[in-house]
């Protein structure tokens, strides 16, 4: 793990990537970093997140500033633009049920080659995917799903990258920092090793590549 | 008393002490405010965690702590926030006793269709094809109609959020239970006759020869 300041950050990104953000309606999302994305102008990126939050927020911005070229996410109904943008074809969206977006990335994460579940059996959602009959049981086979970058919120890390977060800024920040091949925290504050408990930590540091730090930092 | 809050009244009498219970965004977001006195339920919120409050008095608002609706909300003493592979987990593990949704429509076979309206609006499922498929028992908390037009369909026309019933439908007009034969007209709500109930619903319905009140 190394911190990183924003033009280090800025660096790291390139335009065309695929990237996991965590937050949910912008709550527990990387602020920073996506403002630094937007300044720095990386674009035709594919985001995967549960939602794009609201034009001016989280994920939202992002899709505002014409930078996303595909959308992975299971709601997209409190920003309009996206909406806006997909009906006129400049971006495209996949939906999928939280439930299963959340599996897919864990599963990901986890070396798992799928998961099988009832969500979505008979809807929409079944086209194209494979049916798994188990003991008599139907389930859908809906296969992992990983990113270039996933870039995540957590309240504060350690200096190993330890990192714990707060409360329902959670969401999908650890299942993401388990799925992408680059992992970038973005953190309020960075504590000595030791003072956040190990029954605390949600992500080890041995999987996060890159701290940002945010709020409260004065810049860097 | 209006419509949503009939509904919203209607809908806190079917939990039990205990229940683990997700209410959707709208009129079942209400329903927290009318539990009646003595039953005491542990409400999920699919962004992770069990135990949310009410909404934080002016100036207590913590920005880590929201409710599926991006509202500021509170965690009670013993709530337990978590992520979402876990949150979905109680949701399809057949742990949540009671989720409340709203619907765009509803057919005569209790099949909900409630995330989109194609070339209208997608706003997407988000939580809702999981919780529908999963939840123990599903309640559906509308208005009758939108803007006049049934919304108590033969066949949605809309994409299905399951192919799992519901069980219960709460309306201000009346609750309605989709049985094997059909939608069972349980309730009808006070000054409100079974001839309206008929008129705002575009399928067919199984009506006893008495129909109880709705108890408010």
């Amino acid at each position: 793990m190394r911190v990183i300041n924003k033009d280090e950050l800025a660096g790291l990104i390139s335009s065309g990537s695929s990237i996991m953000v965590g937050g949910f309606l912008g709550c527990g999302s990387p602020d920073r970093i996506i403002d630094i994305l937007i300044s720095s102008g990386t674009g035709e990126l594919t985001i995967i997140a549960n939602d794009t939050a609201f034009p001016e927020k989280g994920v939202g911005k992002l899709i505002v500033s014409k930078l996303v070229r595909k959308v992975i996410a299971s709601h997209i109904g409190t920003n309009p633009e996206t909406q806006r943008q997909m009906i006129s074809g400049e971006i495209e969206v996949e939906l999928v049920p939280q439930g299963t977006l959340a599996e897919r990335v864990r599963a990901k994460g986890v070396g798992l080659g799928g998961v099988l579940t009832p969500t979505g059996l008979g809807t929409v959602v079944e086209r194209g995917k494979q049916i798994v009959a188990v003991a008599d049981k139907r389930f859908l086979l809906e296969l992992p799903l990983g990113a270039d970058f996933a870039i995540v919120k957590a309240k504060k890390a350690d200096y190993y990258g330890n990192l714990t977060y707060a409360l329902t800024a959670r969401n999908f920040n650890p299942l993401m920092a388990m799925a992408a091949k680059c992992v970038i925290a973005e953190v309020e504050e960075i504590v000595p090793v030791g003072s956040i408990g190990p029954e605390e930590i949600n992500t080890p540091g041995v999987v996060v590549d890159y701290i940002l730090v945010g709020r409260n930092s004065g810049g860097c | 008393m209006d419509a949503r809050e009939i509904i919203a009244r209607r809908v806190a009498r079917e939990l039990k002490s205990g229940d683990l219970v997700n209410l959707g965004i709208g009129i079942p977001t209400m329903v927290a405010n009318y539990i009646p006195s003595g039953v005491a339920v542990f409400f999920q919120s699919e962004n992770g965690i069990i135990g949310m409050g009410p909404v934080p008095q002016e100036g207590m608002e913590n920005e880590d702590m929201t409710n599926a609706g991006g509202m500021y909300v509170t965690a009670l003493p013993g709530a337990m926030a978590f992520d979402s592979a876990m949150s979905f987990g109680f949701i399809r593990g057949g742990h949540l006793d009671v989720t409340v949704l709203g619907a765009l429509q509803i057919d005569e076979k209790g099949l909900l269709a409630n995330w989109m309206i194609p070339g209208k609006m997608i706003p997407g499922m988000g939580g809702a094809m999981d919780l529908v498929t999963g939840a123990k028992r599903v309640i559906v908390a509308m208005t009758h109609t939108g803007k006049g037009t049934p919304k108590i369909v033969e066949k949605c026309d809309f994409p299905l959020t399951s192919v799992r019933p519901v069980d219960l439908i709460v309306t201000e007009l009346a609750v309605i239970e989709p049985t094997e034969n059909g939608l069972l007209l349980k309730e009808l709500a006070p000054g409100v006759s079974v001839e309206e109930v008929v008129n705002n619903t575009r399928a067919e319905l199984i009506i006893p020869d008495t129909v109880p009140l709705m108890d408010l």
